[in-house]
């Protein structure tokens, strides 16, 4: 049952229970909406942008824990930066969740809580859902737009 | 052991222990633990007889059906038709040409769908159930929407049931099919398949049954259920992928006008028009799947050997005892509760999601389905997103069912706390 405990992390577990940035911030006009058909499992990803910054980002939805964890921690730790460096955050996270090499010069914080999804190659697509509808959001002009997993 | 021989004893009359060795996947273990399947609802494991079957016909009987004169190419035909025959039997259909062969259910409500089209006119309706899985759910709402008819759902209630009052109430003398399962794939209800079409009938509408999860879990005599239409689905019946029967009443055999056309369903092909084949032959276009359903004449044939009356009431003996053990536990809820199940049954974990369970069964070598189970209408109206499923087979155990809920009260304790 290692790898249980490994997947199901105490930060993972507390994260799904009391998600934070739950909800639409004030000012996002941003959206975008993750689906996974296969499970339906939903996440909408609200992001105000300006210049270049995440100014606020937050997310609704219903999931998994691992899907709504990762929203969470994603939510936390990209309030503030660049899109830049969510496009590194994702690249390293996605490595890592796949259980590929991720760029070492790129510190994934809290979410390494995720790296145990790696051994359930069955839940990858909970643990990035969130962060395509992210990526879908940002680069669409202002409005909503649906991103699926298949 | 006592546990074992109380099984052996058990309602059952077949020895699951020796049943089981027949099965050569059930011999895989996951890391440390012994594969316990519990997803036979979404595709059953094969006995060696039907491995054997396929392979055999490829090793020295393989040829194209209906299309040669030398003498494999007898054979083939031979053992093709043997099959429809072997099906038939199964069925409790006396005419093996009212069964055609068909990839699936899927395909055979298609099948039905594109055929009954030019009967259902605007203004008419199709009434469906809420028990119903997408294969007989959607091919009706997208004609119904087509020909401008209306789309009915006949409720179902709490426990999961169809109740025949909500049945009468939805009919109308414009209701020209009526689409029902069964068994329910999600929540194993078993509906009350011959009243129901008797009052259809007596409305003047056609009765299409999806059996995917009859077929499987229950001894059939479709004459006798009073239908039009009852498809099912080889592999879930222990038989191969890529292969189902559609059985069609004699009226309906007759009148269906063809599905796809090509070869094998002509009778003479003329410069401006065509003479189509009779019935089975006539929704049979294309190289049939020959040794598919030489696998599936052997898994029928399995099943009568095993007895198909025993096979059922260890299913459902599984499932109720099941049912009974994750209800012993604190915050699992078993969905629906009707009156009559075959080996299906849903549940939920309080503060856990089904895929977060899912993984967990997983991690213990417990297979089983976590998810809509393709009947999303069914779970809006549950209010859930989705239900961890647990279905059983003739190779099931008792001892498998306490590994399940051992599972089932981790992946509880793991996520206690939650949300709920």
């Amino acid at each position: 049952m290692n790898e249980l405990a490994e997947l199901y992390q105490q930060v993972l577990l507390d994260h799904y229970r009391s998600p934070r940035h739950f909800g639409r911030p004030a000012g996002a006009e941003r959206e975008a909406e993750g689906f996974n058909p296969l499970c339906g499992d939903r996440v909408k990803v609200y992001v105000d942008v300006e210049e270049g910054v995440i100014r606020a980002l937050g997310f609704e939805g219903s999931g998994c824990a691992i899907s709504t964890a990762s929203a969470s921690l994603m939510a936390e730790a990209l309030q503030g930066r660049r899109i830049e460096e969510f496009e590194r955050l994702f690249a390293a996270f996605r490595a890592t969740v796949t259980g590929g090499a991720p760029d070492r010069e790129v510190d994934l914080g809290k979410l390494a809580a995720l790296a145990g999804v790696a051994e359930f190659p069955m839940r990858v697509k909970c643990a990035t859902l969130a962060w395509h509808a992210l990526e879908a959001a940002l680069h669409s002009p202002a409005g909503g737009t649906t991103v699926s997993t298949e | 052991m006592e546990r074992a021989t109380a099984q052996r004893t058990a309602p059952t009359g077949f020895d699951v222990a020796e049943l089981r060795t027949e099965f050569p996947i059930l011999a895989r273990r996951l890391g440390p633990h012994p594969l316990v399947y519990l997803d036979s609802a979404a595709t059953a494991q094969k006995p060696r007889a039907v491995i054997e079957a396929v392979s055999r016909f490829y090793s020295e009987g393989n040829a194209s059906v209906a299309r040669g004169v030398h003498r494999l190419s007898g054979e083939a035909t031979a053992a093709y038709e043997g099959a429809r025959a072997a099906v038939a039997r199964f069925l409790g259909a006396a005419n093996p040409a009212q069964v055609a062969f068909v990839r699936g259910t899927t395909e055979a409500i298609n099948l039905l769908a594109a055929t009954l089209a030019e009967r259902v006119e605007a203004g008419d309706e199709i009434l469906v159930t809420r028990l119903d899985h997408h294969s007989n759910f959607v091919p009706w709402q997208r004609l119904a929407s087509q020909r401008g008819a209306r789309f009915v759902i006949a409720e179902c209630d709490e426990e999961g049931e169809l109740p025949l009052a909500e049945v009468e109430g939805k009919l109308s003398g414009r209701t020209r099919i009526v689409a029902l399962p069964h068994v329910s794939n999600a929540l194993g209800t078993v509906l009350p398949v011959s009243e129901i079409a008797a009052r259809a009938h007596a409305a003047g509408a056609l009765v299409v049954v999806d059996g995917a999860q009859g077929a499987p879990h229950l001894p059939l005599a479709v004459e006798a259920l009073d239908v039009d239409a009852y498809a099912f689905s080889g592999h879930k019946t222990y038989g191969p992928t890529g292969i189902g029967a559609l059985w069609l009443s004699p009226r309906l055999a007759r009148e269906l006008p063809p599905y796809q056309t090509g070869g094998g369903m002509i009778r003479t092909v003329g410069d401006e028009t065509t003479d189509f084949a009779e019935a089975p032959q006539r929704f049979e276009a294309g190289t049939p799947a020959a040794a598919e359903a030489v696998g599936l004449a052997a898994a029928v044939e399995w099943m009568a050997r095993v007895g198909i009356e025993a096979i059922a009431a260890h299913e459902t003996a599984l499932a109720e005892h099941a049912v009974a053990r994750l209800e012993s536990l604190d915050g699992v809820r078993v969905v629906g509760r009707p009156a009559r199940r075959a080996g299906v049954l849903s549940f939920v974990v309080e503060g856990a999601h089904p895929h977060d369970v899912g993984t967990v069964l997983d991690a213990a070598g417990v297979a089983v389905r976590a998810g809509h189970h393709c009947a999303q209408p069914l779970m809006r109206r549950l209010g859930l997103p989705a239900t961890v499923r647990a279905s059983f087979a003739a190779f099931n155990t008792v001892e498998e069912v306490e590994t399940l809920a051992r599972a089932v009260e981790r992946a509880r304790d793991l996520f206690r706390g939650g949300r709920g």
